[in-house]
């Protein structure tokens, strides 16, 4: 990627990521009182993650067929509250499996 | 907040008065974590240079980031040259948790902590080390804190250069599908509390929903950028979890199921 474009953009995400961490760790020591506030802070993690995760990861790997049987798997492994490593792996399994029997079919 | 599982055993083996924890007992804690980001990294690497970053471009972003879910969102602002406000507002918002995060680990610190140590540390509080750490009986003092985050940030950047690297060298079907794993991570960590908690389920779905919607609907496509969609998706998902259930603010937390 051309310098130009990632120094800049680079920098300023290290230091956003940093200070998010930082400031509230060195400067704020008492605890969230209002529980709405709480509440949006404690759903913040789980609406990111979902957002990210659907369309992208249906184009994740340029075939929507292999995608899903990723997802699919990824899906039934965390809802068996499977670790964070089996369901990664699971779920590169899976895309793998599917990837083997397009290439089979499209012969 | 996922691999926390095997992690708790550890505790048995420190002796009440050492009550900060050891160097030691924080560096065991963090082989679990280190594991698995490994691999996961490993994907964001594949992901960071099918993006258009050189491997070291991708190592770099690790190295000064520690995180996931900003990490693919930086690197896809970087890949549509996106503007440094987009990068800063989309950092704020997906690393938000952090602050809490940070927040609640501070109730439990102990007075080894002063300001310095404190900022050292932040740089490698992740969900994992955040969740360990306020599993332990004890307070965590530095050396603990220290000890805890060194394998986790050693297995995040080995496994993005590995991944950057190889990826190049790997069939193309084999990459695509390593590619997969770090949503499957996001997957694992979403899926289990959406199970213990309605609220957590439907704000989720409603992200999804939304995130689907300017994706596909041409004129939002257009006209909102991958970064600042995943921005307003999550964040009006989370205030009509906040304002659709006001009563219910105690189930985020997922206490009331054991």
């Amino acid at each position: 990627m051309d310098l130009k474009i990632f120094i800049p953009l680079a920098i300023v995400m290290a230091l956003t990521t940093y200070l998010v961490r930082a400031l509230p760790f060195t400067l704020f020591r008492k605890k969230i009182t209002n529980a709405r506030v709480k509440a949006f802070f404690d759903l913040i993690p789980y609406t990111v993650l979902s957002a990210m995760t659907f369309p992208a990861i249906l184009y994740a790997t340029g075939s929507l067929p292999t995608a899903c049987a990723g997802l699919a798997v990824a899906l039934v492994l965390s809802f068996m509250e499977k670790s964070l490593l089996t369901v990664a792996v699971g779920a590169c399994a899976a895309t793998l499996a599917a990837t083997g029997v397009m290439m089979m079919l499209q012969r | 907040m996922a691999p926390e599982t095997d992690v708790k055993n550890s505790e048995t083996s420190v002796p009440a008065a050492n009550n900060g924890g050891t160097f030691h007992e924080g560096f065991k804690d963090g082989l679990a974590i280190g594991l698995g980001y490994l691999s996961v990294s490993f994907s964001f690497g594949i992901l960071a240079v099918s993006s258009g970053l050189s491997w070291w471009q991708a190592v770099l972003v690790s190295l000064t980031n520690i995180t996931s879910a900003g990490q693919v969102a930086g690197v896809g602002i970087m890949s549509a040259s996106g503007g440094l406000v987009e990068m800063i507002i989309s950092q704020i918002v997906i690393n938000l948790r952090y602050s809490l995060m940070a927040i609640s680990l501070s109730q439990k610190t102990d007075s080894s902590m002063n300001t310095v140590k404190r900022a050292l540390l932040a740089y490698g509080l992740t969900d994992e080390i955040f969740g360990v750490a306020v599993s332990k009986d004890h307070e965590t003092g530095s050396k603990y804190f220290f000890g805890l985050t060194v394998l986790p940030v050693i297995g995040w950047v080995l496994g993005t250069l590995l991944g950057a690297v190889l990826g190049g060298i790997f069939p193309e079907f084999l990459t695509n599908a390593l590619a997969v794993g770090i949503y499957g991570m996001f997957i694992s960590i979403v899926i289990p509390k959406a199970k213990h908690s309605r609220m957590i389920a439907i704000c989720a779905l409603i992200a999804c929903v939304l995130s689907c919607l300017f994706y596909y609907a041409p004129w939002l496509k257009a006209h909102v950028s991958s970064g600042f969609a995943i921005i307003i998706s999550a964040v009006i998902a989370a205030l009509a979890g906040v304002f659709c259930f006001p009563h219910d603010e105690e189930a985020v937390s997922g206490k009331e199921v054991s």
